[in-house]
């Protein structure tokens, strides 16, 4: 917010994003209805949900490649717990969906603080724990709609003021990380330890902690999003959104959040999401190949990253001036 | 006395030094600025072959810059370079290498995952005539090799599962892989144990007896008079003095690197002590330091001298919380303080200023007022929520005192010079209202007028009643900064001067472990 750098960098992206609609508008008009752009919206809102998790994990200079897989276990399992109990009210299954992934971050979260493994390699080990976990706890069976109860399926898709409940989600997840990561001491520590983590804990930050507390953030949204993505879509399988880590991440990225830790904001993750969900939804409407849609992603990636590794590069030559000048 | 003899003991073994050819490395007029920083002036050295030629020198004496010269990592702004008269210049650090130039670090640059045949060889390994490595002629090389040094090191190994005075004689086999004509020896004994010392000394003979030409820098003077066979002093980035090492005497040569003037000035104080605020008693870590003990009082400026690697910044750093001593006490005020981490170190009011402001100081990315908050966020919050209006108050309360230059304070830290960078820690951590407050080399790396602001600001807050703990390796700013100097060596407190005592040859021998025959 008063980071000007940063704005000038939302801004930027935002002016994209407005570029691109307008470019899709010019070809289908239809694109550019509020009706529509509420759907691309609630479409897009479990990749804005994931990326804000994602985004304090890599300011803290980590990374969580178990989002999607710890998604998908979360889904299965909340879709189990339906199958055989068809009454239990949905509140109940929410709380369960958030400590659930909570649970999963927080594995994520003391392997990267008390035995100090790179983060990596941490959760790329998750991710395959947590995907086999679902077979092993499914046989391979899929859950289709006709076995989860109506109230299950509803809610995500109860319309309220206007939008689904999807979407409100979405919306308050925004909110709220609005406020954490800008105005409590949690968000500053983000910060601080991508930052620079020696700094950190010279300013009494407990860094792993930190971290681990980034990971937990991340693990509930995606057990959150798990329960809202198998009740959406009516079906839970071993290979519920695959992939999709790398989307959070790429959405992030193109958002503006620095790999290197320390650089972000919530605008920013927000912005990189739905930059994703409009190429997604849109090419297929403009008759544009989905194979497109890949390689539009990927160019926006390595565009931002460029934009990103300019921007700090003259930073780095002035800094290394320095460093001279004190040796 | 003792030296003496031992002086004239090396000569009388090493007749073959000294034949009186010509050097055959000559530096002439070199200079090398750094912006705001003049590094070196117009510096002269010769190296001679079949010698050690010690190069002494305080810290920020040039040294490293010399050396750095030499092996091609910076180039000179004035004077030539000449190895046996003919002029070079060294564009990379290859082409000092092809030169026959090469270094031995402190902390030697090899390449840990790689094996000891590999590190030798890495960069002209011998090649097959496909033009692939030739693995068993460098394997039969290396043994060749570490056989002539006396090294009994398997050429498979990997490097890491060496000690550190075996990567040192991997280094040394490195040296004469390439047939290097100069060796530069940087500090090699500094973390040896006294075995490895003595078997490095052996070396240093070998090497010598091969016709190298040696530059051996190093801060112990025993051992400088032990294997040098000539001197060169630095002082400030000039070449004030050089010799014969038979010529010159201890006392002479600290003389050289001290030199006289003091020009820098500093805030003239009348300290008004106040009461015991902090008192440690035999602080002890496994490795890093033992027995450290002494009290602090309100109002006084307390100095830590020693050269680098005396363990001041990691008894610094037990003290802070940052690593864990194995025995010892604090007593802050009257009360007995246990310090695990930063945290509760902050609480019971130590706070510090850490030496290496871009790692472990200024946190860039975040803005100025929120680097100054970091550690108060507990004050300026209300009820877990942060107030960004009361952070920007407390920044501008404590910048202004410390006269920050600064467009903005929402700022990038990082966009700042490094004196204002350092004002900025520096008030972060005394937002925190601190008792005492421990600044690491206060000073370096920053320019003249930011130094002085700095020694001001530390005379108010000595005034103010707050006890100050200056780590510093400058001698002037030593002297002219502190009420009491403790001097550190080898992990352990080696002297405390105060008033009269408090002279720069004091300081220099008891870092140096001279120990005072002669006063």
């Amino acid at each position: 917010m008063i980071r000007s750098l940063m704005k000038s960098r939302e801004t930027i992206l935002a002016g994209a994003i407005l570029l691109l609609v307008i470019g899709i508008a010019i070809r289908f008009p239809g694109f550019v209805t509020p009706s529509n752009l509420a759907n691309v919206f609630n479409d897009t809102a479990p990749l804005i949900i994931l990326a804000l998790g994602q985004m304090v994990v890599i300011l803290t200079r980590c990374i969580d490649l178990s989002v999607a897989a710890n998604l998908a276990l979360t889904g299965m399992v909340v879709a189990m717990l339906n199958m055989a109990m068809p009454g239990l009210p949905v509140p109940v299954i929410l709380v369960l969906a958030l400590v659930l992934g909570a649970l999963m971050g927080l594995v994520n979260g003391l392997l990267v603080w008390k035995l100090d493994i790179p983060p990596i390699v941490v959760t790329l080990g998750t991710m395959t724990i947590y995907r086999g976990i679902i077979f092993v706890i499914s046989g391979g069976e899929w859950i289709n709609a006709h076995e989860m109860s109506d109230a299950f399926k509803a809610f995500p898709r109860e319309v309220v003021l206007g939008l689904p409940v999807l979407s409100w989600i979405a919306i308050a997840v925004v909110l709220g990380f609005i406020i954490l990561v800008g105005r409590t001491p949690l968000g500053r520590a983000f910060f601080a330890v991508g930052g620079n983590p020696h700094a950190a804990v010279y300013t009494g930050i407990n860094v792993g902690l930190t971290q681990c507390a980034a990971y937990v953030l991340s693990g509930a949204l995606a057990g959150l999003t798990g329960y809202l993505w198998v009740a959406r879509y009516a079906v839970a399988y071993v290979d519920i959104a695959g992939g999709f880590e790398l989307e959070v991440v790429a959405a992030c990225v193109i958002g503006g959040i620095s790999i290197a830790g320390g650089i972000g904001s919530v605008g920013g993750a927000l912005l990189g999401a739905l930059f994703l969900g409009i190429v997604k939804n849109a090419l297929p409407v403009i008759n544009i190949s989905p194979f497109w849609q890949l390689a539009i992603s990927g160019s926006a990636i390595i565009i931002a990253v460029t934009f990103n590794a300019t921007s700090s590069r003259a930073k780095g030559r002035v800094i290394l001036k320095k460093a001279e000048h004190a040796a | 006395m003792v030296m003496l003899a031992n002086t004239q003991g090396i000569a009388d073994t090493h007749p073959q030094t000294g034949d009186g050819t010509g050097p055959v490395l000559t530096l002439s007029g070199i200079s090398k600025s750094f912006p705001g920083v003049k590094a070196l002036s117009e510096v002269s050295l010769e190296l001679f072959p079949g010698e050690v030629t010690a190069l002494v020198g305080e810290n920020g004496a040039g040294k490293s810059t010399i050396v750095k010269i030499l092996t091609g990592i910076y180039q000179p702004d004035e004077g030539t370079i000449s190895i046996n008269g003919t002029p070079v210049s060294f564009p990379t650090a290859q082409d000092a290498g092809r030169a026959g130039v090469t270094a031995i670090h402190q902390e030697t640059v090899l390449f840990d995952d790689l094996s000891v045949a590999e590190n030798i060889f890495i960069g002209h390994a011998p090649k097959t005539r496909f033009g692939l490595i030739d693995r068993k002629e460098m394997l039969r090389k290396a043994q060749a090799l570490l056989e002539r040094i006396g090294a009994r090191i398997d050429p498979h190994v990997t490097l890491k599962d060496l000690g550190i005075a075996n990567k040192h004689l991997v280094a040394i086999a490195r040296a004469l892989s390439i047939d290097a004509k100069i060796v530069i020896m940087d500090e090699p004994t500094a973390s040896l144990s006294h075995k490895e010392i003595e078997e490095t000394y052996e070396l240093v003979e070998r090497l010598k007896a091969e016709g190298k030409a040696i530059l051996f820098i190093s801060h112990k003077f025993d051992e400088i008079f032990r294997i040098a066979d000539r001197y060169t002093v630095f002082r400030d980035g000039q070449m004030v003095g050089t010799g014969k090492i038979e010529e010159v005497s201890e006392q002479e040569l600290v003389k050289l690197m001290v030199g006289r003037s003091v020009d820098q000035v500093f805030p003239k104080r009348a300290p008004l002590l106040g009461k015991e605020v902090l008192k440690v008693v035999g602080y002890c870590h496994p490795t890093e330091f033992e027995d450290i003990g002494f009290t602090l009082r309100a109002g006084e400026i307390l100095g830590f001298y020693g050269l680098v690697g005396a363990g001041r910044s990691e008894f610094m750093q037990a003290l802070f919380g940052v690593t864990k001593p194995s025995k010892g006490a604090i007593r802050i005020d009257d009360t007995i303080a246990v310090i695990r981490d930063p945290y509760e170190a902050i609480r019971h009011g130590i706070v510090y200023v850490p030496e290496d402001r871009g790692k472990q100081g200024a946190i860039k990315g975040l803005p100025i007022f929120q680097n100054v908050s970091l550690p108060s966020l507990k004050e300026t919050s209300h009820k877990g929520f942060l107030r960004l209006a009361e952070e920007f108050k407390l920044a501008r309360d404590y910048t202004q005192r410390l006269d920050l230059r600064a467009a903005a304070l929402d700022q990038d830290i990082g966009e700042l010079s490094g004196g204002n960078q350092q004002k900025v820690v520096i008030a972060k951590w005394l937002a925190t209202k601190p008792r005492v407050i421990i600044l690491d080399e206060p000073t370096k790396g920053i320019d003249i007028g930011s130094k002085a602001a700095v020694h001001e600001f530390m005379a108010e807050l000595a005034a103010e009643g707050l006890a100050v703990i200056m780590v510093s390796s400058e001698i002037p700013e030593i002297l002219g900064m502190s009420d009491r100097v403790i001097v550190m060596r080898e992990g352990r407190i080696a002297a405390e001067y105060e008033g009269d005592d408090l002279t720069p040859e004091h300081l220099v021998r008891a870092a140096a472990g001279i120990t005072e025959v002669r006063s």
